[in-house]
């Protein structure tokens, strides 16, 4: 069953096709790998599923419904959550309100009962509160709740960012480039925090990565754009393998890290 | 001596109100990046709602300084709909032309509703002076100061407890992640246009309390001094424009004292020079480097 279905996408800047007649699925609890040289769209397919970017023509369809023309806000009330290539955390708000600012979809408690401080909004705080608490004790973040979000390391601030996501509660999660600035033992210890994740949050994930360590070790499938067009599909292996994508994109010294 | 600490409370209240006003600049500031210099009328217009509540509908003080909040509320969200929504992927020049644009809209406008000749504001608290040791204390100051001191702590606590408020510090930091966590960012730049706006009408009805006299221009120049105001103590910062409100009040009215009241309205704009040249980023405000 698929989750996510892209059909026929394409996106164009000025004269520039950024996307152009993309067409892919993700099916329930997979874990798709999109990879590609700099410039090929990848992150242009991103923001056009959370709705940053409008499509020239094509359709998105999330769980059976077409996405295409929803607002960022709407989309991630239907349940896809997205990470973004450098950090975006809130820098100087802490962790905890980090992590609480994305609970907030699904809050009840409006400004009169927050003000007046009634029961049902102490009760919603709490438990919104609750709920934050219990990602970041899952991260491992709990002991620096109430740090300035910048304060944190690098590697942490990484982590935030993927439990605030989570913190939406989403089905679909979109991570761009979350190995970005790790080496090889963090970027392997990302690989389980993933695979734990899916587990844990009954996840479909989208994956955008340059570490080859990361793309092999994690994803099921892997789609392969090249100037906004998909040249190959399919399991790890056979995209090892593929002479287009050996051609367009791993060349000669990223075979190295493969294997 | 005891002159100067008469002057220090006179100052007080006055800056009070240019703290009410500054941080409608400011919040808007921080979340949109613009210079709203239409706020000064909205603080105008909210001196007119509160003139009509109290004087021709004859309400009592509170309730009628809540009109005027939730009239001056009504019209900040519209004109953040229709003359600021329509160009936020402008350029910020665009902007900020609007906004001057939408001053002299509304200033003409009340002209044209009410005339241009000033008015006496309807004096709903009759005036007590108490004297202590010399020193004059009326209750309209201790009204000022404990409706704007309320007003600013219930600001505050909006802004660092409630849902809303955390929108609304997200959306300042980083608008396209905010919207990716699902924060309707419309939402929360119109209530903050709402809340700025509640603030300067509130102010505006303690000005007519204070000085006794309305006219549509009276925006200008508590407008541009509270902008001031927001500059001294670091735009965007909250807690700054209510610094530098106080500041800005006590400065103007200390040189007016012992200089001369001819130069007090060129005391913020010196002020405002200074800061610019010294330490641009505010009293508050964190050094920023230009990146490079």
């Amino acid at each position: 069953m698929d989750v996510l279905k892209v059909k026929n996408l394409s996106c164009a800047f000025g004269g520039l096709m950024a996307v152009s007649d993309l067409s892919f699925e993700v099916n329930k609890n997979e874990i798709l790998g999109i990879i590609g040289p700099n410039g090929a769209g990848k992150t242009t397919v991103f923001n056009l599923i959370t709705g940053f970017y409008l499509p020239l023509k094509g359709d998105i369809i999330f769980k059976g419904k077409n996405i295409v023309g929803l607002k960022p806000y709407q989309i991630t009330r239907l349940g896809i959550a997205r990470t973004f290539q450098n950090p975006r955390l809130f820098k100087k708000l802490t962790v905890l309100e980090n992590v609480m600012i994305a609970t907030h979809i699904n809050y009840d408690a409006s400004l009169l009962d927050s003000l007046l401080l009634t029961k049902r909004y102490l009760l919603e705080e709490s438990k919104q509160r609750e709920k934050a608490e219990e990602l970041l004790d899952f991260f491992g973040l709990y002991r620096r709740k109430d740090e300035i979000a910048e304060n944190l390391p690098y590697g942490e601030q990484r982590k935030l960012e993927i439990a605030r996501a989570l913190a939406t509660g989403p089905e679909l999660l979109l991570l761009d480039e979350p190995a970005a600035g790790m080496n090889l033992s963090e970027s392997l210890e990302l690989v389980n925090l993933i695979s734990l994740i899916r587990e844990k949050f009954d996840l479909t994930i989208l994956l955008i990565e340059h570490h080859m360590e990361v793309v092999m070790n994690i994803c099921e499938r892997i789609i392969v754009l090249d100037f906004g067009m998909k040249i190959a599909e399919g399991t790890p292996e056979e995209v090892k393998n593929n002479p287009r994508v050996i051609e367009a994109y791993l060349g000669k010294e990223v075979k190295g890290v493969i294997h | 001596m005891i002159d100067i600490i008469q002057q220090l409370i006179n100052g007080i209240s006055l800056g009070s109100i240019y703290a009410l006003i500054a941080l409608g600049y400011t919040m808007v500031y921080g979340i949109l990046r613009l210079i709203n210099f239409a706020h000064g009328d909205i603080f105008m217009v909210g001196a007119f709602i509160g003139f009509f509540a109290l004087g021709s509908w004859g309400l009592p003080f509170v309730p009628g300084l809540f009109v005027a909040m939730l009239g001056s509320a009504i019209l900040g969200m519209i004109v953040e709909r229709f003359a600021y929504r329509p160009l936020r992927t402008a350029p910020r020049i665009s902007l900020l032309i609007t906004a001057i644009g939408v001053s002299f809209l509304l200033e003409n406008l009340m002209v044209l509703l009410v005339g241009a000749s000033p008015r006496s504001f309807p004096q709903s608290i009759s005036l007590e002076i108490y004297e202590m040791g010399g020193l004059i204390l009326t209750n309209r100051q201790i009204i000022i100061l404990s409706i704007a001191i309320g007003l600013m702590i219930v600001l505050q606590l909006i802004v660092m407890k409630t849902k809303i408020g955390k929108a609304m510090r997200a959306v300042s930091q980083d608008r396209e992640m905010a919207q990716m966590l699902g924060i309707n960012i419309d939402r929360v730049i119109a209530f903050t246009f709402a809340l700025g706006s509640a603030l300067a009408a509130a102010g505006g009805v303690l000005v007519g309390l204070y000085f006794n006299k309305i006219e549509p221009y009276m925006g200008v120049m508590p407008g541009l001094k509270a902008f001031v105001a927001a500059v001294l103590g670091g735009i965007g910062i909250i807690p700054g424009a209510m610094l530098g409100g106080f500041i800005l009040g006590v400065a103007e009215v200390l040189v007016s004292a012992f200089i001369s009241s001819t130069v007090r309205d060129a005391v913020a704009f010196v002020i405002l020079i200074v800061i610019l040249l010294v330490r641009p980023s505010g009293i508050l405000g964190k050094h920023m480097r230009e990146k490079v």
